[in-house]
């Protein structure tokens, strides 16, 4: 296996007319990991994943799934991929069972002989052994996405490429397929998920790769990413003004949201950043408070916060609703 | 690492022969509600044929269509009146809807993207969906055929038949002919079908694919009428598709035959080029 990716992409790039839909995007996904591929809507998630599985040409770049080059060696390696792309797509007019025989036979590389055990052990896995036999166009959008991944379970797989799964379903639903992908990965499967929610890829993911505007801007193991966050100490006090000269001494930014709208009866917040990325802090917490204390600023309260995951994707990819065009 | 799908491959269990995805094809194709429709509504039209014939009290000879005068005293005839009938507009139109829906309509459902990535091939699934095409092409001109010669000798009396040559033949021989003519419009059709396929690699909206091959085959239809353009006729793919009283010769004549398999294998050959040039190369969006 190439440098012990399952997924690597190098300058990959899409173009619709004018717009990057994907600008020069770098994945490097290890294998075994349970990988976010998050992003808002519209940053490009479902352009790279089709590209990544030879459905569209890349405008630039070159794509290595599973060590192999796409699309070039597409017969090789999408049988070992099993893949939802873009929301679960079925004929109406047959069954969930028949849907999915259809799809399997699609493939020269699967085994007739075996279609309707493995058919039948997907939607067992899935939880639609009931339904199995009802007209796909009688399902809810859940039971359509449970197909989908059904689907990409017919067979074994190395790699699962699932493009937000868990539209659509419901609380129950959505921790079937959490649990669904972590005992996956606990068999050696890679998972590359993409979510617009920030939530679920906290919840599932050992790596993520985080999208802005057809942009890779940060990628990494879970945990890294956290690091990777600020800090700040929140302090309360009724002396602000000199609290505010003993930071700026200590060479501390003020940070931001650090006057709140609802001034507290016994004092004000002041906020600082401590410091951002992976930098070391400049001072540490304690000695600021030790600075407070000597330059006679009264604390009532003192509190040492790091900028949360959500906080970081918010940074990363811009706040609010927009949906990036 | 374990790598579980290279494992079960290494295993060398028996892999499927590829022929999986046509016999996929045909059941998905001949199992829906509209395929079932369009035969149908084909059938229909030897049945009509023959209830008016049989409700109205005689025809006289040289009006109406080729044949239709003879239907009263041999119930076979209602077969190769309806099957001439159809020809010009309802074979098209059926064989529109299908060649026309083949990728499209994989599109419009989004299951194209989960086909190719299965992966059944771009070049496979294209030979597969011309495949079912071309079975509708057989099944579509025998249904017309079948129930015109059932209809026909439920209402009317079965004999010998004489053929345009002036010979006679027995009603099993007939029953023949009537399979040949069968197998003529199928080829006919093979051109109208590769062109269908062609556009339905085009859009992603099936009904737009539809009509376009409809529209082609009128106009080529209508092209083919008139004399300031005859020096195009022998190239246009309807040319020969009325050619197939030869069949009802004795000895048969095979010439148009042997032109019509030429010039639709033509056909096949350009559209079907066009269309993988399209295909192979296209991004699915959808
Ligand atoms: N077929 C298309 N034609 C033109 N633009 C497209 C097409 N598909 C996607 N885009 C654009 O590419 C961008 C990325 O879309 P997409 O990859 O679907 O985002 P995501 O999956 O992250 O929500 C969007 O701005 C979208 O408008
Ligand atoms: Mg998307």
């Amino acid at each position: 296996m190439a440098g012990g990716l399952a997924i690597e992409t190098r300058g990959l790039s899409k173009h619709f007319g004018q717009q990057a839909a994907v600008d020069r995007v770098d994945l490097a996904v290890p294998h075994g990991t349970v990988f976010g591929f998050l992003g808002p809507n519209g940053s490009g998630k479902t352009t790279t994943i089709r590209m990544l599985l030879g459905l569209a040409a890349p405008s630039a770049g070159t794509v290595n799934l599973l060590g192999q080059e796409m699309p070039d060696k597409l017969h090789d390696v999408l049988p070992r991929v099993g893949a939802l792309v873009e929301g679960p797509a079925f004929y109406p007019f047959l069954s969930g069972a028949a849907n999915l025989h259809r799809l399997d036979s699609a493939s020269p590389h699967t085994v007739p002989a075996t279609r309707k055990a493995r058919v039948q052990q997907a939607l067992e896995r899935v939880g639609l052994e009931h339904a199995a036999g009802k007209r796909v166009h009688a399902y809810s959008l859940g039971m359509k996405q449970r197909l989908g991944i059904a689907n990409a379970l017919l067979s074994p797989r190395d790699l699962l490429v699932l493009d937000e799964p868990t539209n659509g379903l419901d609380p129950q639903g959505t921790r079937e397929v959490r649990n669904l992908v972590r005992s996956l990965a606990h068999q050696g499967t890679t998972v590359f998920v993409s979510s617009h929610l920030l939530a679920e890829v906290d919840q599932m993911c050992t790596h993520a790769a985080v999208m802005s505007v057809g942009k890779l801007v940060a990628q990494g193991p879970l945990a890294e990413l956290r690091q990777a966050g600020s800090m700040r100490l929140r302090l309360v006090t009724p002396d602000a003004g000199a609290a505010r000269q003993v930071l700026a001494g200590l060479g501390l930014v003020p940070g931001p949201g650090q006057s709140e709208p609802r001034a507290q009866p016994d004092g004000e917040t002041v906020v600082a950043v401590l410091h951002t990325g992976t930098r070391r802090p400049s001072v540490l917490p304690e000695d600021v408070v030790a600075h407070l204390v000597q330059a006679g600023v009264r604390v009532r309260g003192f509190a040492v916060e790091r900028e949360s995951l959500e906080d970081r994707f918010v940074a990363l990819t811009g706040e609010g609703f927009d949906v990036a065009q | 690492m374990p790598q579980a799908a290279q494992t079960a491959r290494a295993a060398g269990a028996p892999r499927s022969s590829g022929l999986s995805l046509l016999g996929s094809e045909l059941k998905v194709l001949f199992g829906r509600r509209r395929t079932w429709a369009l035969l149908l509504a084909l059938a229909a039209i030897p049945v009509l044929i023959a209830v008016a014939v049989k409700v109205s009290s005689a025809v006289p000879p040289g009006r109406g269509p080729a044949f239709l005068d003879r239907i009263t005293q041999n119930g076979l005839f209602v077969a190769f009146t309806a099957m001439l009938v159809s020809v010009p507009l309802f074979m098209p139109l059926a064989v529109g809807v299908v060649a026309g829906d083949t990728i499209a309509g994989e599109a419009s459902l989004g299951t194209l993207r989960y086909l190719l990535v299965a992966p059944a091939g771009r070049v496979r699934l294209l030979l597969v969906k011309y495949a079912g095409a071309l079975a509708f092409c057989i099944v579509a001109p025998l249904t017309v055929g079948l129930a015109g010669a059932a209809i026909g000798a439920a209402l009317f009396p079965v004999g010998p038949v004489t053929l345009l040559s002036g010979g006679v033949v027995q009603p099993a021989e007939a029953a023949l002919r009537i399979v040949l003519i069968a197998a003529y419009l199928a080829v006919s059709l093979a051109g109208l079908s590769a062109i269908g396929l062609f556009l339905s690699t085009l859009t992603v909206v099936p009904v737009g694919a539809m009509a376009a091959t409809v529209v082609v085959s009128v106009v080529t239809e209508v092209a083919d009428q008139l004399p300031q353009l005859d020096w195009l006729h022998p190239w246009l793919f309807s040319h020969y598709w009325l050619g197939f009283g030869d069949l009802l010769r004795q000895p048969v004549a095979w010439d148009s035959f042997a032109s019509n398999a030429l010039l639709q294998a033509g056909y096949m050959a350009v559209f079907g080029a066009l269309a993988y040039g399209r295909f192979v190369t296209k991004d699915i969006l959808s």
